[in-house]
């Protein structure tokens, strides 16, 4: 039983073809890493499994359901958050309230009950905000919560935006370089940080990165792509000894 | 309950300022008529400001088009109170006087205001797609197209304008839904909606990915705004009880920009502030009427160059004093107490 599953997924833009045929098969706690050289099209994949992009052809389906072509919100609240590879998170509003944004999506507040401040609405006000911080908690963020968050230090912000994906109450977890620009120091954290939520939460956890200690330390299945088509999958032992993968990272001999 | 104790409270306040301006509360004592219409005018910039300050400041679409959504309200509520005033209040007739007013004004509001909205959510649907300059652009387009579509019905007076219209807006009414404008502004931002308008002006991309349906919250918010700017428009025809198309030209749009730029985008007293600072400097500076439009464009370079972000920025008003306070007391004896 797998949570998501590509199928033959291609995503072409005008004469480009960034995705090619794609198959990707997720089991559900799985950790799972995609990896490839630049401009291999793993961005682009994450594209199209959120809703940015319709893939120009093939099928995507999240726990049995035909996700391809809908909206990006929708998406998110059947259960699949992302990160961002360059960090996107709401600078001017403070830390809790970036949290507090993903939690609404899972609530329903109208308008009226905004303007009216019926007693419903602050109970629900009130929870979102306990939940919240609970959350930030986890993520040693919870000092931090009034501040803005593009005051926040580099690490803590990816940190922030992990929290926030989170929030959504996510069972596939789509992580898009979380390491980059985080030191040695910082990444080994990361790597804690990444085993111990799949392990917490039980969700499967797509992870995109360049960093290859991150990679073959956390993932349990690793897929390696370049120029948009799949070249191997497997365990990440294999995929070090792999000769088209050597090829494909330092060129051909 | 302690809500609307303070509800009961402003009214009656106001309803005093009220007589007290208008020379009915102790005889003899009043403010020039003059004055007077300034501090009205100035009324109608706040729920102007206010209003436009939700979709542009918060939500952070930049729209040009609120004298459109102001031109509908007014007209709307001016035509139902010319045509169908008076059998409302013969239907009412039991009904003290300034009772009857009140109803048949409200009533009027209520339709400029509904109208408004509808218009708002057809501009909306399709122009809040754009984003930027495109939108800004589209929105102006719009409020024109408005403007010239009242301008060619007859039966609303087309280029001579609308006259005869009763003056049943004063003071206590202008200010009355100032105050509500802002109480409604003031609990959408601090309600979990807000939050998604605020998210989608900081990152509309990463707004849609944590769930938020970008579309639907955005075309609220400019559905909320152009119902209040109806309802601005709405006492702006009953308080000058004559309108004109030329009265909602894109400038008044510009005019509402200004203000909300001047005190600063995203923050409800600030549009206050530049709302009341615009219309105290257009008056100041009648004198010199054919330069003061120089004289707004160098406001606005050198507001530009010093404080980008407005007076106010994203703060309000209190939150602007207790930072000030808190950061006297922590550094004692650096600010100057000479």
């Amino acid at each position: 039983m797998s949570i998501l599953q590509l199928s033959q997924v291609t995503m072409r833009f005008g004469g480009l073809c960034a995705v090619n045929e794609l198959d990707l098969v997720l089991s559900p706690g799985q950790l799972y890493g995609l990896i490839g050289p630049n401009g291999a099209g793993k961005t682009t994949v994450f594209n199209v499994i959120t809703g940015v992009y319709t893939p120009t052809s093939g099928d995507i389906t999240f726990e049995g359901a035909a996700i391809a072509g809908e909206r990006c919100g929708r998406i998110t609240r059947r259960g699949i958050a992302r990160t961002f590879q360059n960090i996107r998170l709401f600078g001017e509003m403070s830390v809790l309230d970036n949290v507090k944004v993903a939690f609404d999506c899972r609530q329903a507040t109208t308008l009226t009950t905004a303007v009216l401040r019926t007693p419903a609405h602050r109970v629900e006000e009130d929870r979102v905000a306990r939940e919240s911080l609970e959350l930030l908690k986890i993520f040693k963020l919870d000092h931090l919560a009034a501040e803005k968050a593009k005051n926040l230090p580099y690490g803590s912000q990816r940190r922030l935006e992990i929290a926030r994906a989170m929030a959504t109450a996510p069972r596939l977890l789509l992580l898009d370089e979380p390491a980059a620009g985080m030191n040695p120091h910082e990444s080994n954290e990361l790597m804690d940080l990444i085993r111990w939520i799949r392990d917490k939460f039980g969700m499967a956890i797509l992870l995109v990165e360049h960093n290859m200690k991150v990679v073959m330390g956390i993932c349990e299945r690793v897929h390696v792509l370049d120029y948009g088509s799949t070249i191997a999958i497997g365990a990440p032992a294999e995929i070090q000894r792999d000769p088209r993968v050597i090829e494909a990272y330092l060129g051909g001999a | 309950m302690r809500g609307a104790l303070a509800a009961v409270g402003l009214l009656a306040a106001l309803l005093a300022v009220n007589g007290l301006l208008t020379g009915s509360l102790i005889p003899g004592v009043s403010i020039s008529p003059y004055l007077l219409q300034v501090i009205c005018l100035a009324g109608i910039n706040i729920t102007l400001a206010v209003s436009l300050n939700l979709i542009n400041g918060f939500t952070g679409q930049f729209s040009i088009g609120h004298a459109g959504f102001m031109a509908i309200g007014a007209y709307a509520s001016a035509y139902f109170t010319v045509t169908f005033g008076d059998s409302v209040r013969a239907a009412i007739g039991f009904l003290p006087e300034f009772a009857r007013d009140s109803v048949v004004l409200l009533i009027g509001l209520g339709i400029g205001a509904f109208l408004a909205s509808i218009a708002g959510f057809f501009v909306g649907v399709p122009s809040l797609r754009l984003r930027g300059d495109y939108l800004a652009i589209v929105t102006l387009g719009f409020g024109e197209i408005i403007r010239v579509f009242i301008l060619n019905i007859d039966a609303v007076g087309g280029a001579r304008g609308y006259a005869g219209i009763p003056k049943l807006a004063n003071f206590f009414w202008i200010y009355a839904f100032a105050a509500l404008t802002i109480l409604i502004v003031h609990r959408i931002v601090h309600s979990s909606f807000g939050r998604t308008l605020i998210a989608i002006r900081e990152d509309e991309i990463a707004a849609e990915a944590m769930g938020v349906h970008t579309t639907r919250a955005k075309v609220i918010s400019f559905v909320v705004s152009s119902a209040l700017a109806g309802v601005a428009g709405g006492l702006f025809a009953h308080y000058l009880m004559y309108i004109n198309t030329n009265s909602f030209t894109f400038l008044k749009s510009f005019e509402i920009i200004i203000m909300i730029v001047i005190g600063g985008l995203g923050s409800i007293s600030g549009s206050v502030l530049g709302a009341v600072l615009f219309i105290s400097l257009t008056e100041g500076l009648r004198e010199f009427a054919q330069y003061r439009m120089v004289l707004f464009s160098l406001l606005l370079v050198v507001l530009m160059i010093v404080r980008p972000q407005g007076i106010l920025g994203h703060k309000e008003f209190v939150t602007f004093l207790t930072r000030r306070r808190r950061s006297i007391g922590a550094a004692p004896g650096t600010t100057g107490s000479a």
